[in-house]
């Protein structure tokens, strides 16, 4: 496949998806700590959301970086257009605005301080280094 | 590697009139706080690329991660 036919395809991702996570590993099994806090935000508004993991092919983060103009990973897009990364994902959490960008109501049971996912999941440090 | 008097000198001499707290524990990972009147009228995606710009290309190599939240001063 042509870096151009990647390219495409994450577009298609994009605009097919109201929500699609870009992230370095899957939901069950994230392969970083901030991807992982990502999903674990998504997850405790429970909004339904795509993900694709860009790890297995490396030109699939230099596509989506290029077309985004974002240089990291995790990337959140609603409505094709980019959300953040980890950081802002967190702030708006934070804020109550994720889940109204998202047009969803938060339950009732979400923790008001954004959530880190399951430590025990994260990747070690050292792997997380040699994979970017 | 960059230390966190680097980053943070960097990131206020490409931004004028910026203000950065950078800290970090093994010169890899960093974690800034930004305020800056050029951050005015930006979305935070807006103003996260800005300071992103900085190390165009150093991110996830020589600083493996930035930490950033950003304010309008």
């Amino acid at each position: 496949m042509s870096d151009t036919q990647i390219r495409d395809l994450i577009a298609e991702a994009i605009n097919e998806n109201d929500v699609i996570l870009f992230m370095k590993g899957t939901p069950e099994q994230p392969a970083c700590g901030f991807s992982m806090r990502t999903v674990a935000m998504l997850q405790s508004l429970d909004v339904p959301f795509a993900a694709v993991d860009i790890l297995p092919d490396p030109r699939i983060r230099q596509e989506l970086s290029a077309l985004s103009n974002w240089p990291t990973i995790p990337q959140l897009f609603h409505s094709g257009e980019l959300v953040g990364g980890c950081d802002i994902v967190t702030e708006m959490y934070e804020s109550g605005e994720l889940a109204t960008t998202l047009g969803v109501q938060a339950p009732a049971d979400a923790p008001a301080e954004a959530p880190t996912g399951d430590p025990a999941q994260a990747a070690p440090m050292s792997i997380e280094n040699r994979l970017s | 590697m960059p230390s966190a008097d680097e980053v943070k000198n960097r990131i206020e001499a490409a931004i004028p009139g910026a203000e950065a707290e950078v800290q970090t524990a093994d010169e890899v990972h960093f974690s800034a706080r930004v305020r800056a009147g050029a951050f005015d009228g930006l979305s935070r995606v807006q103003q996260h690329r800005l300071v992103m710009d900085v190390f165009d290309g150093e991110l996830g190599g020589a600083i493996h991660a930035l930490e950033l939240k950003t304010e309008v001063s």
